[in-house]
């Protein structure tokens, strides 16, 4: 096949910027900071730093898990239920046992977050569920179980123990742990996305679900295992959550499930499936943290945030759709 | 020990009730190109699942060196040495060349951890040996129909299969593509691989194959060697009836120009395409796969708009700027991709026949259910579309019917003008003599007819003129008389020739 001269295309920079999501991500990143710091010196401290960087933990870890779901076509919107329902669980257990191990603690909110989210895989895969109607059933339920298991009440800070607490927040590595726990698993998930054969057939099973059967993958387990996984981050997140902000309340991570999609559509995880990376996941929750925080410092209401986060969202796939239509016109050269 | 590899005894499939192979035998011998055939519907595609284990027998036995096997999955058919090209491409668009040739199994280093340098350095080696010059690292979404086919066979080689099977593995390619395909198919048979081939083109396996089976409505029929049968033979075999005139071109009397294109041009795609379409002529536009035959077509019809030039239609300019204005003004186009353009899957079969006439079957915004329903009754009665009824979905129907399906949608708009592009491309003989013969029909009743075609024998067989089309260029113009296939191949390969003055 000869590759016929490309007509003399435009070359717009816009177009370069949305073509390379990691690169105009960045850009707009940047762009974003100058004019913040402009108006507010104050975001330029290393302080402010650290608290982006606090914030945006748990939202990386989770968005990475959401961004896999998409990247098989799926959705999880239970992910801010799970949350709720691992962190009160884990919260109870360390206010009526002070001294259980901390460790334990992570241990167990991630198996118990790996229950939950095995049930929306088992209806999702083998029920053949649509993940959009599975997820937001569980989201229901998963946040119906919170009341039912904490009668309504909440877990103040004076009823954790101080350890607990120190985990997310203590800086034996220099940087605060949940931050270098958030970098672990970024570092594994891209791993496990590149690396291994299960992390490819993620991608094959998302980009063209019969040829993926046909090529002798196993799509239900592939499927299956991704809101495994979810559930897996989502108890990882909730006691870093419970830790963090020292409670555990009915409404804990009320919403979140917004953020972790915006995060991954934002970083360029394509919502028709097949594509996605780690570090365009990890700048779009980046980007969203960077709103959150310095909204307040250029004196803008934070009731405009989630009209942001939703602008975002549709701006980026606004932008992926162009995208596909003009790959898909270069093709026919 | 027989001398077989493989061999099925009375297989029987069944969907929801309905069967769909009826105890079918085939035996296939190691070295040998085995060719399946059928007309659509006839069940090879659905033999080949069996084979691969995508779908599961329900009746019947497998035998793959005289042992009774059971295929659970297409990966156990993998493991025992059988890779398979399967007629609707399977490749993922997201993932890049090398990696669509190994995804499943790519080669891992004992970690775990894939071996990527390894894995493009096979898939460098493997593509060289095919003699494939493909970027490894471009995206399949952004390849050729062609070259999409190639990455295909780069995979189903990479397994080293002890038996290839090849569902119509040339519909998109051009002659070149079709001839380097068919040497490396010699060789591996040379090699002692089993190939079992199938093809729409009669002409293919002849030149190919060894041995065919040949299946219809689900039964098995007979297995012949080729050198023993003719070409009408394997026409009555499979049809069951012999079809005398596969080109039933009538002759008409060809009246006033209705359609005149006058250097119409798009940057970069093709450039002062002219020529005229006359009342109840078929004019043949030929040329590789890629030519910008299609954009042409796009362009008259108004989805890509041109950038330069005039169409005259009925001898008025008419500047068309969308298809719904197109079709206000007689023309009609059934575009290539039937899936992608011309047909709403998961809509039944009147849906998609009234889909361009809602407005006239629909009073004071309410659709007429009676009136719909008799128009697309009529239509699909007029085509011979076989389903149970007109309420089926038309991705239940085979190929060759969604085919029927498209063109009685554009023949229920009465149009004058109509591009067909490759009307028979993937249909098997009989539905494909059934398009042939309402050609002509139409042209004789006054309609003008544009029809794209990359095969050769309908192009020669059904066109009063014919042009010719090459990277984006008019190269040749022949009257129904002079063409032979050397000057089409010559005008779409080559230099510029031209019969007569245009």
């Amino acid at each position: 096949m000869s590759s016929q001269t490309q007509p003399a295309s435009r070359a717009n920079i816009l177009w370069t910027f949305v073509r390379f999501r990691e690169a105009g991500i960045s850009v707009f990143i940047l762009i974003l900071a100058v004019i913040v710091a402009l108006r507010a010196p104050a975001f330029l401290t290393l302080e402010n730093a650290t608290d982006i960087l606090l914030n945006i933990s748990i939202l990386s870890i989770v968005a990475l898990a959401q961004a896999m779901i998409i990247i098989t076509r799926g959705i999880d919107l239970s992910v801010s239920s799970m949350i709720g329902l691992v962190a009160m669980m884990v919260a109870f257990v360390m206010k009526q046992s002070p001294d259980f191990p901390v460790l334990g603690a992570v241990l167990l909110g991630m198996a118990l977050g790996a229950v939950l989210g095995s049930f929306n895989g088992l209806i999702i895969s083998y029920g053949k569920v649509p993940p959009i109607i599975a997820t937001l059933g569980t989201l229901a339920i998963y946040r119906g179980m919170v009341f039912y298991y904490s009668q309504g009440t909440w877990i103040n800070s004076f009823e954790l123990p101080a350890a607990f607490k120190l985990l997310s927040k203590g800086t034996p590595l220099g940087l605060p742990n949940m931050v270098i726990i958030a970098i672990v698993f970024a570092i594994v998930v891209y791993f496990f996305l590149n690396h291994t054969r299960t992390g490819r057939d993620i991608y094959a099973v998302g980009s063209n679900p019969d040829a993926a059967q046909v090529a002798g993958i196993r799509k239900q387990r592939i499927i299956f295992l991704v809101y495994l996984i979810s559930g897996i981050a989502c108890g990882l997140a909730a006691v870093l959550w419970a830790s963090r902000f020292e409670s555990a309340q009915t409404n804990t991570a009320l919403g979140f499930e917004l953020q972790t999609v915006a995060a991954s559509v934002v970083g360029g995880v394509s919502t028709g499936g097949g594509a996605g990376t780690v570090p365009g996941v990890l700048l779009g929750a980046l980007l969203l943290g960077m709103i959150e925080n310095s909204l307040p410092l250029v004196r803008i209401s934070p009731f405009w945030q989630l009209a942001a986060q939703g602008l975002l969202i549709l701006f980026a796939v606004v932008s992926d759709n162009l995208i596909l239509r003009r790959t898909q016109r270069n093709k026919k050269q | 020990m027989s001398e077989n590899i493989l061999e099925l005894r009375k297989i029987t499939k069944r969907f929801s009730g309905v069967e769909v192979l009826h105890e079918v035998s085939f035996a296939l011998k190691p070295g040998e190109v085995h060719a399946l055939l059928g007309e659509n519907g006839a069940g090879k595609s659905t033999l080949v699942k069996v084979i691969t284990g995508v779908y599961q027998p329900d009746g019947g036995e497998v035998l793959l060196n005289d042992e009774h096997v059971h295929f659970g999955d297409p990966r156990d058919s993998r493991q025992a040495g059988i890779a398979a090209i399967y007629q609707e491409l399977s490749l993922f668009p997201d993932l890049d060349v090398a990696e669509n040739i190994f995804v499943g199994r790519q080669p891992t280093m004992r970690s775990g951890r894939i071996d990527w340098r390894k894995l493009y350095d096979e898939a460098g080696k493997l593509l060289t040996s095919l003699g494939v010059h493909l970027d490894l690292k471009q995206k399949a979404r952004s390849l050729s129909i062609a070259q999409q086919q190639m990455v295909e066979i780069a995979r189903a080689f990479s397994i080293n299969a002890r038996i290839l099977i090849m569902d119509e593995p040339t519909s998109s390619l051009t002659l070149n593509e079709v001839a380097d395909l068919f040497r490396l198919v010699r060789r591996l048979r040379d090699e002692g691989t089993a190939i079992i081939f199938i093809s729409h083109r009669l002409e293919e396996l002849f030149e190919l194959a060894d041995r065919v089976t040949v299946l219809r409505d689900g039964a098995y029929v007979d297995t012949r060697p080729l050198k023993e049968v003719s070409r009408d033979d394997l026409i009555r075999l499979m049809v069951g009836r012999s079809i005398s005139n596969l080109f039933p071109k009538q002759d008409v009397q060809i009246g006033d120009v209705v359609l005149k294109i006058e250097n119409l041009s798009h940057t970069g795609i093709f450039e002062n395409i002219s020529f005229e379409l006359r009342k109840g002529e078929i004019l043949g536009m030929a040329g590789l796969v890629g030519a910008g035959r299609t954009d042409v077509a796009r362009a008259i019809f108004g989805v890509e708009p041109p950038t330069s030039g005039q169409i005259q239609v009925n001898g008025r300019e008419v500047r068309v700027t969308s298809p719904e204005q197109a079709i206000r003004l007689g023309l009609a186009y059934v575009p290539e991709d039937r899936q992608l353009h011309g047909l709403i899957p998961p809509m039944n079969i009147t849906a998609n026949i009234s889909l361009p006439m809602l407005g006239q079957y629909a009073q004071r915004g309410w659709l007429r259910d009676k009136v719909e329903r008799t128009a697309a009754f009529g239509a699909a009665r007029q085509m011979e579309v076989r389903a149970n009824n007109i309420w089926q979905k038309a991705r239940e129907l085979s190929g060759g019917n969604q085919q029927k399906i498209v063109l009685a949608k554009w023949l229920s708009t009465k149009p004058r003008i109509m591009i067909l592009d490759e009307p028979t491309r993937g249909i098997d003989v009989g539905t494909k003599a059934a398009v042939h013969a309402l050609m002509s029909k139409l042209a004789a009743e006054g309609m003008a007819i544009l029809m794209i075609s990359s095969e050769l024998p309908e192009v020669l067989g059904m066109s009063d003129r014919i042009i010719v089309m090459r990277e984006g260029h008019l190269t040749g113009h022949f009257t129904r008389a002079e063409a032979t296939q050397e000057k089409i191949i010559s005008a779409a390969t080559q230099a510029v020739i031209t019969g007569s003055a245009m």
